[in-house]
């Protein structure tokens, strides 16, 4: 039986690895996680996001590092003594048992009383909206409701830490939304540290108090979603955040603070991420970041394609020496028109190319 | 329309492909057993239920069914009582369970002949079992494991275990190992993970074993012979069935012995099986495909 760690302090990762025979999946991973702040790991698929979740979990043992719950060792102890609560990348829900058993394991585990676990049970079903399902087994719902069933049962339980493994990945956008405010509601009402995977770049930045970046087991950035989205570390994170033009430049100089930088016989300030110096970089912009119309860093083009999004359009436009490019605009533009744009210089994002 | 619904209740011209399966079930089996059926009831004298009344009558005759469950019920329990902890431990693909596998693939091909001969040169007075025993001074005298009932039950052990365990070993690995994490990170320990996930889902599967395993040990006949007392304790029923039949030449009686003997084992199968009604029958694995 887990022992009651809900007055925890925080949670700290040191340096944690797990290597899988010779190929690393999670390499040093550092991060002190406070009681009450909400995490998101966020990181293309592979990139070790589930390997994390499940060390911390209990569920695999390190491969090098040490897990703290304040002043206590935990990465030795089983995951039925950590009590961590789980919400797995496949539901793992137990086939044989109803709704409500699966949701009241955890209490029962725990000793809980019967007329306890009742009404915890049913609370936890009228959250995730499936009470008039609450005799069925996991295989007579569908895969949003069985998700549902998921992340109750993790919850139900009040664990210290609740890890969840992409709990809304598939969920329809509606349901996404409302399940999102959902768990960002539970994780502040029980105050407790919630860690959360997702390769959602727009979840992770709408759930959490901080976003840790992975790529190939490495971190890659630990920052605010506000940190993230404006100052990706590298161009591997600024591509994750949303920088879809990643393009090849050349670094002129430095004026002002800032980079002035040619893509072909285009000239643009930028904004120097890491040592402005002469040489070859990667300039990255986001498409909502371009202005339509005249103005100072233009950048021109003919519009190939335009996707209709809404609220604005994607438009697709090749530069006079061929570079292809993305922007957003709520102006209406056709396909083949000559389109204009600037993009302040502070929006534009220069990585220097190696390191 | 009609060719649509009778798709949707399983029947389609795939159906065709059972067709050789249904004749070769009908020529091998029920051909016999509808032979054996009537020829037990056409006895060399007496009505048509002469030989059963004969049986009933016979206390060296009703007393082999007794005897048979009691040799039979203990093998199969104990078979799978060794082989769901050892398949449970082995569930993760390991070298150790590959080799564990191979090994116990050849008493099964040994058959149940070679098994009883082995064991006698084994268990026997002069075996090095009992040299051992003696040698380590556990006991004064030779023990008596063959020609008695003992004998039997280890055979049964030896020729039954290893396909009880590959048998529990399937179903135990068809189990979805992130049905018990998520068991141990709701709190469950070792033991709980056992009895709350793997158990249940296990059951359905065991009843197989125990009930196939059943009527192996049930049919028990060489080493009945070679390693027991045949005259005496482990006078099976399949025994009796043979000296009806080429002792006394008298296949009627025969017939209706080994009838009993399958209503026997019909009437367990259908218990356990029926049990198993009881439990979760479905996929074992933690989500939707
Ligand atoms: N049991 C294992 N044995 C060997 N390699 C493994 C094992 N589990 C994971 N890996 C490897 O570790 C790496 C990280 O896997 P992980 O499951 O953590 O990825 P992820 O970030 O969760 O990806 P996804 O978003 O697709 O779920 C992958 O390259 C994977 O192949
Ligand atoms: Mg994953």
């Amino acid at each position: 039986m887990p022992r009651d760690n809900s007055g925890f302090r925080e949670l700290r990762l040191d340096a944690i690895s797990r290597r899988f025979g010779g190929a690393v999946a999670l390499d040093r991973l550092s991060l002190a996680i406070a009681r009450g702040e909400f995490i998101a790991l966020l990181g293309p698929s592979g990139c070790g996001k589930s390997t994390a979740l499940n060390c911390i979990a209990g569920l695999l043992a390190l491969t090098g590092g040490a897990i703290w719950l304040d002043e206590r060792r935990i990465d030795g102890l089983p995951p039925e003594e950590r009590g961590f609560g789980m919400i797995f990348q496949n539901y793992a829900l137990f086939p044989h048992m109803s709704v409500r058993r699966n949701i009241g394991f955890g209490l029962a585990m725990r000793g809980v009383g019967r007329e306890e676990i009742r009404r915890r049970v049913d609370a936890a079903l009228a959250l995730i909206r499936l009470a008039e399902h609450a005799d069925k087994l996991p295989g007579q719902l569908s895969g949003g409701q069985q998700q549902r069933v998921a992340i109750a049962r993790a919850i139900v339980i009040e664990p210290p830490v609740i890890l969840m493994d992409e709990p809304l990945s598939n969920l329809d956008a509606k349901l996404r939304i409302e399940m999102r405010s959902e768990i960002k509601r539970i994780h502040q009402e029980l105050g407790r540290a919630t860690v959360y995977v997702t390769h959602d770049q727009e979840e992770a930045l709408s759930l959490a108090d901080r976003i840790v970046v992975l790529k190939d087991g490495v971190t890659q950035q630990i920052g605010a979603p506000e940190e993230l989205y404006a100052r990706p570390a590298n161009l591997d994170v600024a591509l994750f955040m949303g920088y879809r033009n990643a393009i090849a430049a050349r670094i002129e100089g430095v004026e002002g603070g800032q980079a002035v930088i040619s893509i072909g016989q285009i000239r643009l300030r930028g904004t120097a991420a890491g040592h402005p110096g002469g040489g070859d970089a990667t300039a990255a912009i986001r498409p909502e970041d371009f202005v339509l119309g005249p103005g100072p860093n233009a950048v021109r083009g003919r519009a190939e394609t335009v996707e209709y999004c809404g609220r604005d359009y994607l438009v697709e436009f090749l530069t006079q020496d061929g570079h292809r490019l993305y922007a957003r605009t709520e102006t209406r533009v056709r396909p083949g028109d000559f389109v204009e744009w600037h993009v302040p210089p502070d929006r534009v994002l220069v990585y220097p190319s190696g390191k | 329309m009609a060719a649509r619904e009778l798709r949707e209740a399983g029947l389609d011209r795939t159906v065709l492909l059972t067709v050789p399966g249904v004749l070769l079930v009908l020529l091998l089996f029920i051909y016999p057993f509808a032979y054996g059926l009537f020829l037990s009831f056409a006895p060399k004298t007496g009505g048509i239920w002469a030989n059963y009344a004969r049986f009933f009558g016979d206390e060296r005759l009703y007393g082999t069914i007794a005897k048979t469950f009691w040799i039979a019920l203990p093998a199969t329990l104990l078979n799978l009582a060794l082989a769901l902890p050892m398949a449970y431990q082995l569930r993760r693909a390991t070298r150790l369970q590959r080799a564990v596998t191979t090994a116990l693939v050849v008493p099964i091909t040994l058959g149940t002949v070679l098994v009883a001969e082995g064991m006698l040169n084994y268990l026997g007075p002069q075996g090095w079992l009992n040299r051992l025993l003696i040698d380590l001074h556990l006991v004064a005298a030779p023990v008596r494991l063959i020609h008695n009932y003992w004998g039997v039950l280890l055979s049964l052990v030896v020729t039954g275990f290893p396909f009880a365990f590959l048998l529990t070993l399937s179903y135990v690995t068809g189990i979805d190992p992130v049905l018990a994490q998520a068991a141990a990170t709701l709190g469950a320990g070792r033991g709980r993970q056992f009895l709350h996930i793997y158990l249940p889902l296990l059951a359905p599967g065991l009843a197989i074993t125990f009930c196939l395993s059943f009527v192996q040990a049930f049919s028990v006949f060489p080493s009945a012979i070679l390693l027991g007392a045949p005259a005496g304790p482990t006078r099976v029923i399949s025994i009796a069935a043979y000296q009806a039949a080429f002792e006394d030449y008298d296949y009627s009686m025969a017939s209706a012995i080994a009838m009993l003997m399958g209503l026997a084992q019909l009437i367990v199968v259908v218990a356990v099986l029926g049990l198993r009604g009881v439990f979760y029958r479905g996929p074992a694995a933690g989500a939707k495909g």
